[in-house]
């Protein structure tokens, strides 16, 4: 079953189409990157999928729902939805448990407050006001609201920004915990190694379309692309494009007495595939 | 569908929310002093300047505590809120709160609960520091407890609602202050607040009539001052039941608009 099914997106604002004709689906359990650079449409597009914003045309199913719709259906749509913004930044004038026992009443099915604190990683800030936190606390406290309600499709737009790379890990393990409860799970990030790391997909998208969806690992055809060879010969730098790197270095080992000089296999990474599709490079 | 059985109600959860405004309130040491203490210290000043007796047992303190509580509702209400809400909606926290199960009318009810306990607070301050330091009497008849108590129950929630709707004017939140503070401070100065009323040019009089302030100090000077004393109003009477009128006019008019004008986010 489909979680998000959304077909033939369009959304301007005054001249400049923010979102120009976007299909996506995305399967019950799937975790789901959407990447793009700045300006893409990618928060447009997801805040059309949480409801914030109006869509100009297109379907949109979320959860089976028509999310601009209102009334009793959307609370109980919302419900089963978690969000986590971008970035907010409240006064902060509650403790962290306050915050998220509060917002566990808004839903019919909350998470233990204990654990979610547990999961994010703020035991030992639980009774710290929300204004001292760090910002990457802070930011952590936002993903505690975004699951507290057990949520079954959650958004995260953003979510590491700020993280020092063992608070990142950290967060993954805890994306990945989710992975194994069923959550569905859409992600819009800057760091295409995150995607890499969590994603079972990922659809790069600029200037409003989509420009592939595939997985992280053939994403502008990276599987099957060819490897790059590098050795130092006579003082310069050689290369030699293949598709039988282990050939190439073969032939060079006999050629060579001892070591080859700086030799190097290189494939593509995602950042080279990602920045070469968006027309960076 | 089970889950919607079991989402709780949205007065419950506007229960919830009134709890923890008023627990956030009371953590801000500026909100508290501003709500709390400022009347006090305004009452002080203008008792001590004004020693002047307006009628027969009627002291200048007397006259001001009447406008000091009307104000407060104005204060409590409509210039918290409108200078709060657009902080909010800046900061992120409406949007995050739209992406809940949480129906909007249980914020305004959260809301309307953090007005009426500072409210309630502000009035138990003043007057006990009126009759202790300034001479200020309560009245002993009953039927102005009552009057009182609609005055204040039927200013808050007016006050709250039209706080939520002027929240709709200030484009950012840094800014609402400048916007909603001069609108406040023009009005008590209009509806009789600093003056005497029918001390004020008669134009000014006219404009203060069509706002609410004017009837809430006018209700509050019934309750406060001698019946005795209603010969000098604009009207030679009280006017209660046109306070009461206005007053839901008013009301009415503000919950329409706070529905009509609330955003969650700035765009």
């Amino acid at each position: 079953m489909n979680v998000i099914e959304v077909q033939g997106l369009h959304k301007s604002y005054a001249d400049t189409k923010a979102v120009d004709g976007i299909d996506l689906t995305i399967a019950h359990g799937e975790i789901f990157a959407l990447l793009g650079p700045n300006g893409a449409g990618k928060t447009t597009t997801v805040e059309i999928l949480e409801g914030f914003r109006k869509a100009d045309s297109g379907s949109i199913s979320v959860l089976g729902f028509d999310p601009s719709s209102r009334g009793v259906q959307s609370r109980v749509w919302r419900n089963r939805i978690g969000i986590v913004l971008q970035s907010t930044a409240d006064a902060g004038d509650l403790t962290v448990v306050e915050t998220l026992s509060h917002f566990a009443k808004y839903y019919s099915a909350a998470r233990d407050v204990d654990e979610v604190i547990a999961s994010v990683g703020l035991d030992e800030k639980r009774s710290a006001l929300i204004r001292t936190l760090s910002g990457g606390q802070r930011r952590r406290l936002d993903v505690g609201l975004g699951i507290i309600g057990s949520p079954e499709l959650l958004f995260l737009d953003e979510p590491t920004t700020g993280f020092d790379p063992e608070a990142r890990r950290a967060f993954w393990s805890l994306i990945e915990s989710l992975r194994k409860g069923g959550t569905t799970i859409l992600l819009t990030t800057h760091y295409l190694d995150e995607a890499e790391a969590l994603a079972d997909r990922v659809a790069v998208i600029a200037r409003g379309k989509i420009l592939e969806v595939s997985t992280p690992a053939q994403l502008g055809g990276r599987a099957s692309a060819k490897a790059r060879v590098q050795w130092k010969a006579g003082g310069v730098i050689q290369e030699e494009m293949t598709d039988n790197p282990t050939e190439v270095v073969r032939k060079l080992a006999a050629q060579f007495p001892g070591e080859v000089p700086e030799l190097q296999v290189l494939r593509p990474s995602l950042e080279d595939i990602y920045l070469s599709m968006i027309g960076e490079k | 569908m089970s889950a919607q059985k079991s989402l709780p109600t949205t007065i419950a959860l506007g229960v919830a929310r009134g709890g923890l405004e008023i627990r956030q309130f009371m953590r801000q040491r500026e909100s508290v002093v501003f709500t709390l203490a400022f009347p006090i210290i305004l009452l002080a000043i203008f008792g001590s300047v004004f020693k002047t007796t307006l009628a027969e047992g009627v002291t200048f303190s007397q006259y001001f505590v009447a406008g000091m509580i009307a104000s407060g509702l104005v204060n409590t209400g409509f210039q918290q809120l409108a200078i709060i809400i657009p902080m909010e909606r800046e900061f992120g926290s409406l949007k995050r709160l739209r992406g809940t199960p949480m129906h909007v009318a249980s914020y305004f009810i959260g809301k309307s609960i953090l007005v009426f306990v500072s409210m309630a607070l502000q009035v138990l301050l003043l007057l006990a520091a009126g009759m202790i330091f300034f001479g200020v009497q309560l009245p002993t008849d009953p039927y102005k407890w009552f009057t009182f108590t609609w005055l204040i129950v039927l200013g808050s929630a007016a006050s709250t609602a039209l706080g939520i709707a002027f929240a709709a004017v200030p484009k950012s939140g840094r800014g609402a202050s400048a916007v909603v503070s001069p609108v406040v401070i023009v009005l008590q100065f209009f509806s009789g607040v600093f003056f005497v009323f029918t001390d004020l040019p008669g134009w000014m009089q006219q404009v203060a009539a069509i706002f609410p302030l004017k009837w809430m100090t006018q209700g509050m000077r019934s309750v406060f001052l001698p019946d005795s004393f209603a010969i000098r109003e604009v009207a030679g009477t009280w006017e209660t039941e046109r306070t009461l009128i206005i007053l839901l006019i008013w009301l009415i008019a503000g919950i329409f608009l706070a529905i009509r004008t609330f955003k969650w986010s700035r765009d």
